[in-house]
């Protein structure tokens, strides 16, 4: 059972979420049942520090054994910050994905963004859906 | 099991070096010690050592001469040993590939035939055999493709590929510069008629089509397919991975299509080695004689040469002409079949594929309930419902019984795969037995669903870690520190 | 003579299973209008033994020389009996790809073994389980570096192996990117200024060979240095492995890949192929190498086994993101050479002595001919380029007394018209030199 979905950030509908750090940058993961859907994960391959991202393009890439996903930028701006620890200890994703598994630190173009994203009972919903 | 490293001890050697019969040279003086290593760190181990530690290893493997070997899409007949001689012939094994045309008169007579007969037998207008591998063949063929283009003056960047393709065919055609669209099967498993319409743009270059797909399942609308891609100015490209299933049957030039690879490993009954080496082969029509790889065959006033002088040649693609040993070897395989046997070859591959698909029917779901051709794919679907054994699981089970498990979770598009290849050169017998087996480990999977789980349990290790594998890589041994 | 081992009554039980009538009924998805019927063009059927006769006539239709003086990037070396009769077990060359590891462990630890020897001879932390040959290696990692980078060209030095140079141009193309050549000096090495100058932020890898084409040895680490100070990286290549038995590898002077032609290592010369691509790397770039992966783990109670690891990276799961489409490698022609480094051990250096040898003492008869010279300065390892006083001529005198002479550089190299590259393994003794020498003399 993927954990409770935190009400205090927004979600993608790719499984991403975005959390307002509140000085002008936020953080992105991915969603517990996003982890739990690609099972163990291997490697996390994370963006260079400074790298412009666009909103829906690919921002990072998750990899288990015998599957490849990319994680979208569900903002796009700059990447301020990469969880470097991830590098040697990618289960982090796996065991904590909405805390010590997070991805990377951007700055929003246009932090008006984040609007357009799902709420947490948003995301519950499109994840029963998907459920059915 | 110890590595050879492990059962290394200093001052032993397996192969010995002659003396020297000319002057030692000082090689500080000749060529400099900043040139020279400084530790060559090899294993140091007896011959008696070395032929038990690879002897041991090689029964720690399984192989076609061992058993059942129903690897869907991999085509794993019987390799017949007269071939292994025949390669091995010390006139085939011995020439330079640098050596002048004279004294490789046999070598150019055997390659030049060869591609002869492979033109006869899949109606193409000329071969290159220069490809190592049925994917190398696939970047030459959609090479050839861009080149064709290229000439034309046309600027197309896309290639359709079916979603029950091989990966190689969309990673072949991204090596080229191709963008690939994947086209959605229809509900019988083929080409779906419609999208293809839609998809069939001026942008495209060319269909990649295996046929029969990977489904097993020969594309009854081919000749429709053809001219859909013909007329907006397109190729069809064939991946030959399954021609097993056609020989004497039908011709892919014939059918319409422009290139084609083929696998020699498969359809050829080169041996795979435990990976390779393989062979490509990649026939084409007339539209694309032009572009064929570098260097070619062509008659001369001694026989046969090398030529490299086409000026609209993609290039070449690997040193030298091929791996002509493992060509050596079908070509033997061809010649002793010939057009009898060949037609044989398919005919049985079929009979038997058939075969277990209606003799597994009602142990597992059978998603295309279709005659099919060379090999058919199951669903664990079924298994998983019941009992939550996978297909991973039933395939591990299998090798409990002796065989070594079908291709599994390929097709993509069927969930839990099971892909059967049984060949032409298996005997009922073994095809009953192997039908049994697999009906058992489905009874198994409802009665003892863990026993499944847990294998295998004849095997020198279990199931590893594959996920400690990945997180921390260990490709190379280092020595423990003292 | 077929291998189908059905009766004519299995056949009857057979189809009576499947509810048909002929054999005719199982083709009947290919359109009628597409059948076939028999195979003109084919010839008929042969059995065991006239196969072998034909295929024995055929044999003997080559000439099989009494001595090869080309190396050029397929070489004659001695193979020692026990690494036929290994490679020959049938376990290991009927078996397909070792997916399922439990049934593979055989071929998965002799290719972590491979892998770990060729790693350590070529000065690099990592490398794969092989590709197709050392032409194709080395313009695979090519394309890897203009992927990692995003640039678009490469440069390679002329003196690198001209169906190498051609390879890369051919992968290139395809690719999008851009190939430069640059040129040797009178050294028969690289020149260095020249590349310098030919180095920009466009330019993803320079591709050096080393021995390279001519058999001279280049200078890595200034190549390694000058490339690098652009962000391009170095891809070092070579023909003849058995040279790094007493050779500082390139991955020990900064190249960043090393790739080259392992037929040396206990392959037949097969008339061009199968041979060994092989593929070494620095470590940081395990994950984004193309090929095959052998890599340590263990099972549930803890016993080391090895499996096919890291295969993200491959075709069958990335598809069209793949590093690379390449699926069947060259496994067999690894496992031999894994089997004959382990055959030699530390003898690999005294073989590579008595090849260097053996290159002087020929280089030295010849050179003494009147009319002959070297044409290249820097030192080499079992190959060395001399001008002759007519190259064609030399070689078809040699060849009339059934000897593979050296490769003529006139078509490759039209600037070295009338030089020849020549090459002395253990194989050849002092008297087929000295022959060789009369030959030429007269």
């Amino acid at each position: 059972m993927s954990k409770l979905n935190p009400s205090d950030r927004f979600y993608s509908k790719d499984h991403e979420w975005v959390k307002d750090t509140g000085n002008g940058s936020v953080v992105v993961g991915i969603t517990d049942y996003a982890q739990e859907m690609l099972t163990d994960i291997v490697f996390v391959e994370l963006p260079a520090v400074g790298k412009k991202v666009v909103k829906g393009e690919p921002l990072a890439v998750v990899e288990s054994v015998k599957s490849v996903s990319d994680v979208y930028a569900p903002v796009g701006g700059e990447v301020l910050d990469v969880n470097t620890r991830l590098e040697d200890n990618p289960e982090l994703v796996n065991a904590d994905a909405f805390g010590e598994g997070w991805i990377a630190i951007v700055k929003p173009d246009n932090p008006g963004e984040l609007k357009s994203l799902l709420s947490a009972d948003e995301y519950d919903a499109l994840l029963q859906e998907e459920k059915h | 099991m110890q590595l050879i490293f492990e059962i290394s001890k200093p001052g032993r050697a397996a192969a010995d070096v002659p003396a020297g019969d000319v002057p030692a040279v000082s090689l500080e003086d000749v060529i400099g010690a900043s040139f020279m290593r400084e530790e060559l760190d090899l294993p140091e181990v007896s011959e008696t050592d070395l032929v038990r530690h690879y002897t041991s290893l090689s029964r720690r493997n399984f192989g076609v001469d061992l058993g059942f070997y129903p690897l869907g899409s991999c085509t794993m007949k019987y390799n017949p040993k007269i071939n292994e001689n025949v390669a091995a012939l010390p006139g085939f094994t011995g020439l330079h590939p640098a050596a002048p045309e004279a004294f490789a008169r046999g070598n150019l007579e055997l390659l030049f035939d060869m591609q002869r007969l492979l033109c006869a037998i899949f109606g193409m207008a000329d071969f290159t055999l220069q490809p190592a591998a049925g994917a190398h063949g696939e970047l030459t063929g959609v090479m050839m493709i861009r080149k064709y283009f290229e000439k034309k003056g046309e600027k197309r960047r896309r290639i359709l590929i079916p979603d029950a393709a091989h990966g190689t065919n969309p990673a072949s055609g991204a090596l080229c510069g191709f963008e690939t669209v994947t086209l959605g099967s229809n509900a019988e498993g083929g080409v779906d008629l419609r999208r293809l319409d839609a998809l069939m743009t001026e942008d495209v270059a060319a269909l990649m089509l295996t046929n029969p797909n990977t489904l097993g399942l020969f594309e009854r609308n081919i000749e429709e397919v053809a001219r859909v891609v013909h007329d907006r100015g397109g190729l069809l490209y064939g991946d030959g991975a399954n021609a097993n299933a056609f020989l004497g049957k039908t011709r892919p030039g014939d059918l319409g299509f422009d290139v084609i690879q083929l696998n020699l490993h498969k359809t050829f009954s080169t041996p795979h080695g435990g990976g390779g080496p393989g062979s490509g082969p990649v026939g084409v029509g007339e539209k694309l004689t032009d572009f064929l790889p570098v260097p070619r065959i062509v008659p001369c006033e001694a026989g046969l040469r090398w030529s490299s002088d086409f000026p609209d040649t993609i290039g070449r693609v690997r040193a030298f002409y091929g791996n002509f040993s493992v060509i050596v070897k079908a070509y033997s395989y061809l010649r002793s079949l010939g057009a009898a046997g060949l037609i044989r070859a398919a005919e049985m591959a079929v009979l038997n594929a058939n075969y277990i698909k209606e003799k597994l029917k009602p142990s597992f779901d059978l998603p295309y309930d279709r005659i099919c051709m060379h090999e058919c794919v199951f669903s664990g679907s079924r298994q998983v419902a019941l009992s939550g054994v996978h297909t991973t699981d039933i395939a591990k089970r299998l090798i409990d019984f002796g065989y070594h498990p079908p291709t599994i979770y390929f097709p993509l598009i069927v969930a839990e795969a099971i892909m059967i290849e049984p060949t032409e050169t298996e005997s009922k017998e073994t095809l009953d037995a192997f039908c049994d087996a697999m009906a058992a480990i489905a009874r198994e999977a409802e009665e003892n669903p863990q026993r499944v789980k847990d294998a295998p349990l004849s095997t020198p290790v279990g199931r590893l870690d594959e996920v400690l594998a990945a997180r921390k890589p260990d490709v190379c041994w280092s020595k423990p520190k003292a | 003579m077929d291998y189908c081992p059905h009766t004519s009554d299995d056949i009857a039980r057979m189809q009576a299973v499947l509810g048909i009538k002929s054999l005719d009924d199982l083709f009947a998805d290919i359109p009628r209008k597409f059948r076939l019927d028999g195979l003109p063009g084919v010839p008929a059927p042969l059995s065991e033994q006239e196969t072998l006769s034909f295929m024995q006539a055929l044999a003997a239709k080559n000439t099989l020389p009494r001595v090869t003086l080309t190396g050029a990037g397929a070489y004659a070396h001695y193979i020692p009996a026990v690494v036929g009769h290994l490679v020959g077990r049938a376990e290991f060359y009927t078996a397909y790809t070792p997916y399922q590891a439990e049934i593979s462990q055989g071929l998965l630890q002799a290719i972590y073994e491979y892998q770990t020897m060729i790693a350590h001879l070529t000065g690099t932390e990592i490398a794969n389980a092989s590709l197709y040959d050392g032409a194709s290696a080395a313009a695979e990692a090519a394309m890897l570096c203009a992927k990692m980078s995003d640039r678009p060209r490469l440069v390679v030095a002329r003196s690198v192996h001209p169906h190498y140079r051609q390879v890369l141009q051919t992968y290139a193309w395809a690719n999008g990117c851009s190939v430069t050549e640059v040129p040797y000096r009178a050294s028969g090495r690289v020149d260095l200024p020249a590349l310098a100058a030919l180095l920009d932020q466009d330019v993803a890898a320079v591709i050096v060979q080393s021995p390279n084409f001519f058999g001279c040895l280049e200078e890595i680490r200034p190549l390694a240095d000058e490339t690098h100070r652009c962000g391009a990286l170095l891809v070092a290549a070579f023909t003849d492995g058995t040279g790094l038995g007493i050779l500082k590898p390139a991955g020990a002077c900064g190249a960043d890949f090393v790739v080259g032609e392992g037929q040396s290592f206990g392959n037949p010369m097969n008339y061009g192929g199968p041979y060994l691509g092989i593929f070494a790397a620095r470590e940081k770039y395990l994950r984004r190498i193309p090929g095959r992966l052998a890599g340590a783990t263990v099972d549930k109670n803890g016993r080391r086994g090895f499996v096919l690891t890291l295969q993200t990276r491959e075709q069958h799961i990335r598809r069209e993101k793949a590093t690379s489409n390449i699926c069947s490698n060259e496994a067999l022609c690894a496992l031999a050479a894994c089997v004959y480094l382990a055959a030699l051990g530390k003898n690999l250096a005294r073989l590579a002595r008595l090849n260097v040898d053996k290159a002087q003492y020929l280089k030295n008869r010849l050179a003494d001919l009147a009319g002959w010279s070297e044409v290249f300065s820097a030192p080499g390892y079992n190959e060395f380029t001399l001008r002759c006083p007519d190259a064609r001529a030399a070689n078809e005198r040699l060849a009339a007394e059934g000897i593979v002479g050296g490769y003529d550089l006139r078509a490759d190299y039209p600037e070295l018209d009338g030089a020849l590259v020549l090459c002395a393994t253990e194989l050849l003794s002092r008297e087929d030199m000295d022959r060789v020498a009369q030959i030429l003399k007269s």
